[in-house]
């Protein structure tokens, strides 16, 4: 059977300036978790918009293949996509107030996602709103129902939007950074919480975070994003315990670790920041911060396989 | 030694601040309690780490501590002065702060040298070539050398931008330094070098710093004690070591259980805090942690829990001996 989301080469551009993801190519299979990490302005978010067909406008998308339970996403125009979105594959945002409308309750947009796909009761669902609200640990939500987003905190929020993605039962959900503005305690009960549905639901899920103790914790499957390129690709353990990119390896070098260092030893870091990548770019994306960069660079940049299902993109040998 | 130098960096005794927020037309007016009855003291050279969550008074503790608010209770002194009694001329010498979004009061127009040479403007006794060569010291001192100073703050990434702060809050050489999470805007990659140059500095300007965060592990990384606030009390505070290997507080517990490490297959564990949130403006009574507390007994939503005293702090709560 195919997986159930399947990315190759794709590619997004913004206005012939900014070549924002170069060729990335992922998989999410029926019940994984599949994180996308990397700094800032790697692409992770360009590259979820443009599986869901959400990209800002001026966004132009490009892929060999894009497919969703074996349907051609290329090929979907924007009612076949509606159709799909907030159905079979729902998506969280980072800052819940960007998909909630502030002006209508609870109970009234969760219950709306749910009767635009599928054709139930008013009554069904609301009873599955509140069934969902009490799965994702919220208390009381028969009151939650009447109220609207500003009344609820910060972790309350991303909750109803985990439940209200989780109304239609989607097969794939992705999830772009979604506990980077909460606090820690609640990070944790979110990605818990987030883990558990998957496991019980068997959910396709593409975790999106810069976090690397997130991707530890949570992910089966990793994909480390630079410049636009998915640089390396791994099952979780394989690439903590055996990183082959030298951004990965430094990455993981960056990460303070309580009661791993020494506290007068400096962490690892990266020199430099991520750059700008526009059309036409040739060579390594990191060469610029990479201590093991060579002319050879500039030019040509293999693929490689490190061990079955470990790939990365880099002129060192494994 | 004399007795001056043995005095602590930062002393705090008692210390209140509450905030009255208006309740729009029609709400009552609500008082927010930002801090309440805080008590602590930073040796020279030492590192208070200040962690908690949102809201729980950090920022307002860093804001109270330079000077910028004063306290509606208790004293706070730097380097055995206190604070209120300075002129600001005398606290910009002794004591500066490093903040997350340090340009965002800015005007965009300024250069990075005016910015850094602002302090040194303000105190009105240095010359234009004593400036000059301070600034351009400090620059390069931050990893910020040649025509960098000539940019603006727009041109500059997130990391050059947070090395612009720490030279601005070091260039008059302070002795104390306020940082309140000076880098949780940044990539882990920029962080780790934000962190290191902080480190160095401290070490070869002999520095002391409140270091505000919410993230445990750089907290554990930098600072020599820990204080745990929760809802303006510091409800835990001890050498880093003994915080972090021996927390006694139910709340240090589930701050230091979801901590999640880079460690593949160790999940993501069960903090045990429930869906309440803190309310600042509505403190529980009794112990204010009790609606969330995963061990509360009855007593504990009546009975104010005593300060037990511990080597460089103590913990608050009912239950420990
Ligand atoms: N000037 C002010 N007027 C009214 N309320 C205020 C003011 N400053 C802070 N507060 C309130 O005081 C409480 C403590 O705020 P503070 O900024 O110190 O929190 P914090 O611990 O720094 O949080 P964060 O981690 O989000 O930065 C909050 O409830 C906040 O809304
Ligand atoms: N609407 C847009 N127009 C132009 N450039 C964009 C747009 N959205 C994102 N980009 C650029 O694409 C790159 C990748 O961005 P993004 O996917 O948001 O990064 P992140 O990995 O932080 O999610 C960045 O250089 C960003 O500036
Ligand atoms: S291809 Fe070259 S520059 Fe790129 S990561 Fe490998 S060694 Fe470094
Ligand atoms: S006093 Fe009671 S409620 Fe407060 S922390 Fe201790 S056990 Fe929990
Ligand atoms: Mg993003
Ligand atoms: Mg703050």
């Amino acid at each position: 059977m195919s997986a159930l989301l399947d990315v190759e080469r794709l590619e997004v551009g913004f206005g012939g300036r900014t070549s924002a993801v170069r060729g990335a190519s992922l998989t999410v299979e029926r019940g994984e978790t599949h994180c996308l990490v990397g700094e800032s302005g790697c692409g992770k978010s360009v590259t979820a918009l443009a599986i869901m067909n959400l990209l800002a406008r001026g966004g132009h998308r490009t892929a060999q293949r894009l497919t969703f339970q074996g349907e051609d996403l290329l090929k979907l125009d924007d009612r076949g996509m509606a159709r799909l979105r907030g159905n079979a594959m729902a998506m969280i945002f980072q800052e819940p107030m960007t998909s909630l409308n502030p002006a209508y309750t609870i109970g009234s947009q969760m219950t709306e996602v749910m009767r635009r796909h599928k054709k139930v009761s008013q009554r069904v669902a609301i009873d599955r709103a509140a069934d969902l609200l009490g799965q994702v640990g919220i208390t009381a939500p028969g009151l939650r129902l009447g109220q609207f987003p500003h009344q609820l905190s910060g972790g309350l929020r991303q909750r109803v939007m985990i439940a209200m993605a989780l109304m239609c039962e989607p097969q794939l959900l992705i999830a772009d950074e979604p506990t980077t503005a909460l606090d820690v305690t609640v990070q944790a009960q979110i990605l818990r919480l987030l883990a558990q549905l998957q496991r019980d639901l068997g959910l396709g899920l593409l975790l999106i975070t810069h976090d690397l103790g997130i991707v530890a914790r949570i992910a089966h499957r990793v994909s480390v994003m630079y410049a636009g390129e998915v640089v390396e690709s791994a099952a979780t353990a394989q690439l903590f315990a055996d990183p082959k990119h030298p951004y990965t390896q430094g990455l993981l070098r960056c990460v303070p670790v309580p009661g791993k260092q020494r506290q007068d030893e400096p962490l690892g870091s990266i020199p430099g920041t991520v750059p700008r990548i526009g059309p036409g770019f040739e060579g390594c994306g990191f060469r610029d911060r990479c201590t093991f960069a060579d002319a050879t660079c500039a030019h040509t940049v293999p693929h490689q396989t490190a061990a079955p299902g470990h790939d990365y993109l880099c002129r060192l040998a494994p | 030694m004399t007795a001056t130098t043995t005095l602590p960096a930062i002393e705090l005794k008692s210390v209140g601040k509450t905030f009255r927020v208006s309740g729009g037309i029609l709400g009552k007016d609500r008082r927010v309690v930002a801090v309440d009855g805080v008590s602590f003291a930073v040796p020279p050279g030492g590192v208070l780490g200040v962690v908690g969550e949102s809201g729980c008074g950090k920022s307002t503790l860093a804001r109270l501590i330079l000077g910028l608010l004063t306290p509606d209770s208790g004293d706070i002194a730097v380097e055995g002065q206190r604070i209120v009694d300075m002129d600001r001329k005398a606290r910009a010498r002794l004591i500066q702060p490093v903040f997350q979004d340090p340009f965002s009061s800015l005007n965009p127009l300024t250069r990075i040298r005016d910015i850094v040479a602002m302090p040194l403007q303000a105190q009105g006794s240095f010359s234009r070539a004593e400036i000059a060569k301070r600034v351009d010291e400090m620059l390069e001192r931050v990893g910020l050398p040649g025509e960098m100073g000539n940019r603006l703050p727009a041109e500059l990434s997130g990391g050059q931008r947070q090395r612009v702060a720490i030279a601005r809050a070091l260039v008059l050489r302070p002795r104390i330094v306020v940082c309140d999470e000076p880098t949780s805007a940044l990539d882990v990659s920029v962080q780790a070098q934000i962190l290191n140059l902080l480190a160095e500095l401290r070490r070869d300007l002999g520095l002391t710093y409140l270091f505000i965060s919410h993230n445990l592990a750089v907290v554990e990384h930098v600072a020599s004690e820990v204080a745990v606030m929760y809802l303006g009390r510091i409800v835990e505070k001890k050498p880093t070591q003994a915080l972090f290997h021996q927390p006694e507080h139910p709340y240090t517990k589930a701050l230091l259980a979801s901590v999640l490490t880079p460690e593949p297959g160790l999940g993501v564990p069960d903090v045990g805090l429930g869906d309440v949130m803190p309310d600042p403006a509505n403190i529980p009574p009794g112990c204010r942690f009790h609606p969330r507390c995963p061990i509360a007994e009855p007593r504990c939503s009546t009975e104010t829990p005593p300060l037990r005293p511990r080597p460089g702090g103590g913990v608050e709560c009912l239950l420990v001996p």
